[in-house]
């Protein structure tokens, strides 16, 4: 795979997450309830960052969580490489929460489809809602995000990489070729 | 770090890696035994038979949790009620398991090497629960992985082994996989009682108690099956207390976070004291509750590592 472009950098990737934010609170006029979770890897250090920015919004600080969806994926029985099991760190009830469930990319979206019954397994929110830093099409579910930092038309030969200070020492997106 | 063994046999054989994936994989699967739905689909759709060749509660009700926490359908063969009786041989009984389509044998068994055997003979993956004075893999992974909750670490550690050595599998497996993660092992019991083969594991050896607990990070206390000596079982029980027990005054000597470990189950008052075994250096339940998670991650690797190949 080498890099076609360079799509968010910094910058972008600040303000693409401070918008989410904004429409988060908006939307649930406010952060009463308001839980955050994220998916393993880099969706768990999105999740924190909106909560960083929610708090600096609202001043009151909203919990978050990480989801680890390997045990849940559908194609547990087939993959070739090795799944590496993680550990989901949820330490707080989300009976009647609402869950903002937080990704890096939305793509076929067979994650969030494992994601809502990881979740669901831990009690039963009000509602679940999808922010993705990148949505970049080409979905095999009826799934859709609620809140997109940026969607990117793809090609399928094509991917995607969100890169972030905490893992790779960098923000930024780039998409990829074959 | 990729999991390729579709068997788990014994510690001897595995990578430091490998062990450490285990070990990895077991902490994450911990908190799915916390939840208030305690189970997820992993092994959805897979079935696991425990075949015990020898009595035992605890290992086999452990494995069943663990497995019915992955979502697994689990069967349970004791051999005393089984065509075993009808001189089946143990080829023979894997192979109609395999026939049956099953995925997984659990398999307890009295003679060393058991385990091995039976993995040769058939696809399907094999888990050793215990065979002869062999191995108990998943039993010395469930205390390494307690051991390193409680301290933070393997490497470097000095875990005493204390009690009948020359007959404990979980003994020899301990020792291997300790090593293995850098850790100092002393076997610690009558002379009589320590096998002549332990010169090549890696570890020390003394029939001096005090000595052998001064420096320890942890102790495992074996259990010592004296109802086997019939008349002679009460003095020899008292004899050992005295010489070996773990009491409350060794203890005091020994390091003041000193980690005591048990397998179960205990002989209150032959090898351990009550006051040590319900003190506050026992970690006992807290190995019984991370042999689920230690359980579940060999299943799910091993399961993997069949669906990978």
């Amino acid at each position: 795979m080498k890099e076609k472009a360079k799509i968010l950098d910094k910058e972008a990737v600040g303000r693409a997450l401070m918008r989410i934010a904004h429409e988060i609170v908006e939307k649930n006029k406010g952060t009463q309830n308001l839980c955050l979770v994220g998916i393993r890897n880099r969706g768990v250090y999105l999740a924190k960052r909106l909560s960083d920015c929610i708090k600096a919004i609202e001043g009151g600080s909203v919990l978050s969580g990480a989801l680890d969806i390997t045990l849940y994926r559908d194609d547990l029985a087939l993959a070739s490489g090795q799944p590496l099991v993680r550990k989901t760190e949820i330490g707080f009830d989300i009976n009647n929460k609402i869950i903002i469930l937080v990704d890096d990319v939305l793509y076929t979206g067979r994650t969030i489809r494992a994601a809502l019954d990881a979740l669901v397994d831990f009690g039963r929110p009000r509602s679940i809602q999808l922010a993705v830093l990148v949505d970049r099409g080409h979905r095999e579910l009826p799934i859709r995000a609620d809140y997109a930092g940026k969607n990117i038309p793809t090609a399928k030969n094509e991917s995607i990489e969100v890169r972030l200070e905490e893992v790779d020492g960098v923000d930024e997106v780039a998409i990829l070729e074959k | 770090m990729n999991w390729a063994r579709k068997d788990l046999l014994g510690l001897e054989d595995l990578s430091k890696e490998e062990l450490r994936l285990i070990l990895s994989t077991a902490e994450s699967f911990k908190e799915v035994s916390t939840r208030e739905i305690k189970k997820v689909p992993a092994l959805r759709g897979k079935t696991v038979v425990n075949l015990f060749y020898e009595p035992s509660t605890r290992t086999r009700v452990s494995f069943e949790v663990a497995a019915k926490r992955l979502s697994a359908d689990v069967i349970n063969i004791a051999t005393e009620t089984s065509s075993v009786k009808k001189g089946e041989t143990l080829i023979d009984t894997g192979r109609n398991i395999q026939a049956l389509k099953a995925d997984i044998i659990v398999m307890r068994h009295n003679a060393s090497g058991a385990a091995d055997m039976l993995a040769r003979h058939l696809d399907i993956s094999v888990v050793n629960a215990g065979d002869g004075w062999h191995e108990h893999p998943t039993q010395a992974l469930l205390d390494i992985f307690t051991l390193k909750e409680k301290l933070g670490k393997i490497e470097g550690l000095n875990v005493t082994i204390v009690g009948d050595i020359a007959h404990s599998r979980v003994a020899r497996s301990n020792a291997w996989g300790l090593t293995k993660l850098g850790a100092r092992v002393t076997f610690c019991a009558p002379k009589m009682l320590i096998p002549p083969e332990v010169e090549g594991m890696g570890v020390m050896v003394t029939d001096d108690i005090e000595g052998a607990l001064r420096d320890a990070d942890a102790v495992n206390v074996l259990r010592m099956q004296f109802e086997r000596d019939g008349d002679t079982a009460f003095p020899k029980q008292l004899e050992y207390f005295k010489e070996f027990g773990i009491t409350e005054e060794r203890i005091k000597k020994a390091k003041k976070d000193i980690v005591v470990m048990h397998p179960g189950p205990i002989n209150r008052g032959i090898e351990m004291s009550s006051q040590v075994a319900d003190g506050a250096n026992s970690v006992i339940l807290e190995q019984v509750t991370n042999g689920i998670a230690v359980r579940m991650a060999v299943l799910f690797l091993v399961s993997q590592a069949r669906d990978g190949s």
